[in-house]
């Protein structure tokens, strides 16, 4: 595989330039996310509003995929309905797994679009996790103030 | 790119020649592999002399009067003299078989380190792996001891002066590296030493990087306990030794009770064999054994000075040619490095490096290398470390000088 399969400019540019990268003063929700393998970690905040995902950010220090995945899930869930944004991190994380996806609305075809150029992770295990990081962390987050990860 | 020079040879000492002994690199066309710090590869004596041994000489040890577990026996014995003769320690009696270096260092807290009181004190480094932390953290809860640190420099050596101040009366061991894994720095271990036992205190040297890549004499050294992986030194994984004084080990209970280990055994009461039988429960990784005699036998007869000379060659070539690499930098290594070099570079994560340079076919470790510790003191989350081996060239290092300025160039940077 070529590497600019991985490394797209758009993974190059919200890793270098990441969006929402900023703690929120009085988050709903949060939670720390922990990769030992490779160091990486990220913090997700959250806002949420009767189902709604009103705000969305984090911080943290880590790859060019680790921090690009979370600047376009905090790009993409922001405002987003819940139950939408689980539909696309599962969506997302069958694409980068192997597993099964969900039949995701057609109003979700943009946004997973969106995520496509990180899925070029597949053919890199060691990097999936990487991909995953904010995501798992954003579903500790709804379980509000959980650790992710361990090491 | 600045042109780069080959290396003359170390003398007798062709790293080609070595290289065409290591089947991975006829597998792998074009494999640059830098992470022998991790594990090294295996040249084809030591996976056929295992294969061997299996073939026509395997057995349990020990145990049988036949002739086929007499042999199996010899070889397993042979081995520990081996070791015996690689450390240059006084005894095989001194050399005990242990899964790694991880359970060499868990044995002794586990035997030795039961007869410490509240109180009494440890002191290891800043520069330790993980296996050299974590079994002492476990200790000092069990046993209410105290566990002190001889913090790192910013030059990335040990502070010796607060090393002489954190030895007390209470010391009673210092568990230092020999060679650091993250940064090869060598330690100065006859100092530390010196100064350890003069304060009553014993020492356990944790030689896994330093075992593969120049000549141990425990004797020299004085150390009284001495830890290495043999999956390092171009033997199987799966094996490994802990050489301690005999009359320290004389004096240490057994830490697993099974078979092999035991003089008579009734359901009341069991009686222990003498060192090293008594810390070898259970049957043995014989075959990891005798693949480790063949590794250690490789490298006696390229001669461990020869092996110490060519890292040292590399690991200079490698240091000077980094150090000139635009967006580089390198981990502090206490001005003396052997064998490792970690670094990073502006802008790239380590783990995205690691990711470019596997593409270009070079294999190196990317992340926190056992030591979270150290990577807190050097300001950093992560670092991609080469590390070297007997297979290895300038030539490895000129190709990942052009992998850096290749990731550079896809980053934009």
């Amino acid at each position: 595989m070529d590497l600019r399969e991985l490394y797209q400019d758009i993974i190059l540019d919200h890793g270098r330039h990441p969006r929402h990268f900023h703690a929120l003063p009085t988050p709903s929700h949060f939670a720390h996310g922990h990769n030992p393998l490779c160091g990486d970690k990220v913090t997700v905040y959250l806002n949420l509003k009767d189902g709604i995902v009103t705000d969305a950010s984090f911080e943290g220090a880590g790859c060019a995929i680790s921090v690009a995945s979370a600047s376009l899930m905090t790009d993409i869930v922001k405002g987003k309905p819940l139950e939408d944004a689980r539909m696309l991190f599962a969506n997302f994380h069958a694409s980068v797994t192997g597993g099964s996806p969900p039949n995701l609305p057609e109003t979700l075809a943009e946004d997973a679009e969106r995520l496509h150029p990180l899925t070029g992770v597949k053919s890199y295990p060691a990097r999936v996790k990487c991909a995953t990081l904010a995501w798992h962390t954003f579903e500790a987050a709804l379980r509000e103030g959980q650790h992710v990860g361990g090491g | 790119m600045t042109a780069l020079r080959a290396l003359p040879l170390a003398a007798g000492f062709d790293p080609r020649e070595i290289k065409a002994q290591f089947p991975v690199f006829s597998r792998h066309p074009g494999l640059v592999y830098l992470d022998t710090a991790a594990s090294a590869q295996k040249p084809d004596v030591v996976i056929e002399g295992i294969a061997e041994f299996y073939r026509s000489e395997y057995a349990n040890v020990h145990r049988g009067a036949y002739h086929l577990s007499m042999r199996a026996t010899e070889r397993f014995e042979q081995a520990r003299e081996t070791v015996r003769r690689f450390l240059n320690a006084a005894a095989t009696e001194e050399i005990i078989f242990v899964r790694g270096a991880t359970e060499a260092i868990n044995l002794v807290a586990n035997s030795w380190g039961m007869g410490l009181q509240p109180g009494d004190e440890i002191l290891i480094t800043g520069l330790e792996h993980h296996a050299n932390i974590v079994p002492w953290q476990m200790l000092r809860d069990r046993l209410g001891i105290r566990l002190e640190l001889v913090p790192v420099t910013d030059e990335g050596g040990l502070d010796m002066a607060a090393f002489a101040q954190r030895l007390t009366p209470r010391t009673r061991l210092v568990a230092c590296t020999h060679v650091a894994n993250v940064t090869g720095h060598v330690t100065p271990v006859a100092e530390i030493v010196r100064l350890a036992h003069a304060a009553g205190a014993l020492v356990l040297l944790d030689g896994c990087q330093a075992a593969p890549r120049l000549a141990v004499d425990v004797r020299a050294l004085d150390c009284d306990f001495y830890v290495f992986s043999g999956h390092k030194c171009y033997g199987p994984t799966g094996i490994g030794v802990l050489y301690g004084r005999q009359a320290l080990l004389a004096a240490m209970p057994p830490w697993q009770g099974g078979g092999d280990m035991i003089r008579t055994v009734t359901h009341a009461q069991t009686s222990y064999q003498d060192a090293p039988f008594r810390f070898e429960a259970g049957t043995p990784d014989i075959a990891g054994a005798v693949g480790l005699d063949i590794a250690l036998c490789f490298m006696m007869e390229l001669g461990l000075p020869v092996i110490e000379a060519h890292e040292q060659e590399l690991t200079d070539y490698a240091l000077a040619a980094l150090s000139r690499t635009r967006g580089v930098r390198l981990s502090p290594g206490g001005g003396c490095q052997l064998g490792a070099i970690s670094f990073t570079v502006d802008v790239i994560h380590p783990h995205d490096l690691a990711t470019i340079f596997d593409q270009l076919k070079i294999a190196l470790r990317a992340g926190q290398h056992c030591a979270q510790p150290l990577m807190e003191r050097l300001g950093v989350t992560a670092t991609a470390r080469l590390s070297f081996g007997v297979y290895n060239t300038a030539e490895d290092v000129d190709a990942l000088i052009s992998a850096i300025a290749r990731a550079q160039k896809l980053f934009g940077v």
